[in-house]
């Protein structure tokens, strides 16, 4: 058991560097997913994911499998789309789902475009599906300041954050923090995203996002406690994904991400707001 | 009924709403048209007119989230205000409880990082107690009734403590008892020198609980004492208005007021 579950972690420092970015990113990721999934924004999450390609894409053309000229094209391709989808939203006719949805998919074919110009399918996949087993020291740290910066940022908007998705009018109507709050909150994303992307490509990060949050709904009806319990899927994830990886040689983020998949569907069964628990009979009823 | 807060201040005849030729609308075409008046602190007056008349948008310019097409529409300063929603953007399906609900209405007095504190929770308790929810706080808010999530809005307007208290249509899928508690609640924000503005459907309750009126029609039909306002002959008035858009109608000509400035 030990050899199985441990040993792995103790024997390679690969693999400690990997639990450690994967159980920073839970931490950070996680609550921004529950948010996400809250404001029914979860498929935005993945569109964002898409959005983010051109500017990796552009740092890896430039300086090739660098961490940081992708991090920073990934965070300026990904602003450039939340910004230009939420003004339209916000100024016109047309809802963000659409806004998001045209931008994206601009940005989308722009990053394909570009990686096909110079990189091999080889790279394309690197940068599709990351390996969180080959993480450096610039990835780590970037991962610790984005935990960094979105924890401090969810403390300090919390309030506002609940507010403007509870009842987003209201919070127009006695603070000017509402749009304040949607972009910051898009900010957020696009920051975790990025920092996932090194780790588990810049398609599956969103997994992390969303999955843990969205197995969360089916376990606690609280908001904070939402987003404890998705930290704690999270993690477990993570743990159980490095594993399945090691011990079966598959790709390290699929993995994690799978493992997710499976929380959640186990969640989904056997949670007390599961299906299991409308499916069986009731037999009594209380009177009021 | 338990206190809220001491008594607002004192009545006078000073203006907390000065509208001076407000226009107001959306995509170019008016809902408000060339609107006059003043609201005077304390009073206690309801909007009538027919559907499409204007009126939740006149509320929202003096809220302050539509911007007038033209003229003003000016809140005395230092005013504070409580606003609730004909249509409330309100996500029912989110994870919270009626006391989370009731407490956003702490916002104006805690703003984002200031704790919450032991006053804060005794006056969420007295305002559900004070709209008959005393029972509800922890009950999550997708499972209350139509009218009971309207009395827990209600609750948080209570906890606002707003000089200024603007509601739009609240008594919409209301049932009678539950009027009769909210009008008492609306006399009592009155007696305390608040001013309370509210967009209401039924021309009897206005006239028994409200002193003052506007009838509304696109443009004011008429202002003033609720018996003199709201007759008959007004009523038919507000009714013959076009209510839809016409994209053919005249652009308007300046007002005369412009004209001479």
């Amino acid at each position: 058991m030990f050899e199985f579950l441990v040993a792995p972690f103790l024997e390679f420092a690969f693999m400690q560097r990997a639990l450690f970015g994967a159980l920073l990113l839970s931490l950070s990721a996680c609550p921004v997913g529950v948010f996400l999934m809250l404001r029914r924004m979860s498929l935005t999450g993945d569109a964002m994911s898409h959005a983010i390609l051109p500017g990796a894409a552009a740092g890896f053309l430039l300086y090739g499998l660098e961490i940081v000229p992708m991090t920073v094209g990934g965070l300026i391709a990904g602003a450039l789309v939340a910004l230009a989808a939420g003004t339209v939203a916000r100024l016109t006719v047309q809802k963000e789902d659409a806004s998001v949805a045209a931008f994206y998919l601009v940005s989308l074919s722009i990053g394909v475009v570009m990686v096909s110009l110079r990189g091999s399918s080889v790279d394309l996949m690197h940068v599709l599906f990351g390996t969180v087993l080959a993480l450096n020291d610039a990835a780590l740290w970037l991962i610790v300041l984005v935990t960094a910066v979105t924890l401090l940022t969810l403390a300090l908007f919390w309030r506002a954050l609940v507010a403007e998705c509870l009842d987003p009018l209201f919070l127009r109507s006695v603070s000017r923090l509402g749009g304040v709050v949607h972009f910051l909150f898009l900010g957020l994303v696009v920051l975790n995203l990025v920092a996932g992307f090194q780790a588990l490509g810049t398609l599956l990060s969103v997994g992390l996002m969303i999955l843990p949050a969205a197995a969360a709904r089916f376990w606690v009806n609280d908001v904070a406690a939402m987003c404890i319990v998705a930290i704690g899927i999270g993690i477990a994830a993570s743990l159980g994904g490095l594993l399945l990886s090691y011990h079966a040689s598959l790709p390290s983020g699929p993995a994690i991400i799978l493992s997710a998949g499976g929380v959640y569907l186990v969640s989904l069964l056997v949670g007390p707001r599961g299906v299991l628990r409308l499916l069986l009979p009731q037999f009594r009823h209380r009177t009021a | 009924m338990p206190a809220i807060s001491a008594n607002k201040k004192p009545l006078n005849n000073e203006a907390v709403i000065s509208l001076r030729d407000l226009t107001a609308g959306y995509n170019r075409h008016a809902a408000v048209h060339h609107l006059n008046g003043e609201v005077r602190r304390g009073a206690l007056m309801a909007i009538v007119g027919p559907n499409g008349s204007g009126k939740s948008t006149l509320i929202k310019s003096i809220v302050g989230v539509l911007k007038p097409m033209s003229g003003t529409c000016h809140v005395a300063r230092d005013v504070t205000m409580a606003y609730l929603p004909q249509q409330s953007e309100l996500d029912r399906s989110f994870p919270a409880r009626v006391k989370d609900l009731v407490q956003l209405g702490l916002w104006q007095r805690r703003g984002l990082l200031s704790r919450y504190r032991n006053e804060d929770r005794q006056r969420i308790t007295e305002a559900l107690c004070a709209v008959g929810l005393e029972e509800f706080g922890d009950r999550p808010i997708d499972t209350l009734s139509g009218g009971q999530l309207q009395r827990a809005l209600f609750a948080r307007v209570l906890v606002q403590d707003a000089d200024l208290i603007l509601l739009d249509e609240p008594f919409n899928a209301v049932d009678e008892k539950t009027i009769r508690d909210l009008v008492a609640l609306l006399r009592r924000w009155q007696a305390e020198g608040r001013t309370v503005v509210v967009v209401v459907h039924d021309l009897d309750l206005v006239r028994a609980s409200f002193p003052e009126a506007l009838v509304l029609a696109r443009r004011p039909i008429a202002w003033g004492p609720t018996a003199q306002v709201v007759t008959a002959e007004n009523m038919t008035r507000a009714r013959q208005f076009q209510e839809a858009w016409n994209d053919d109608a005249h652009w308007c000509e300046p007002a005369p007021a412009l004209q001479e400035a």
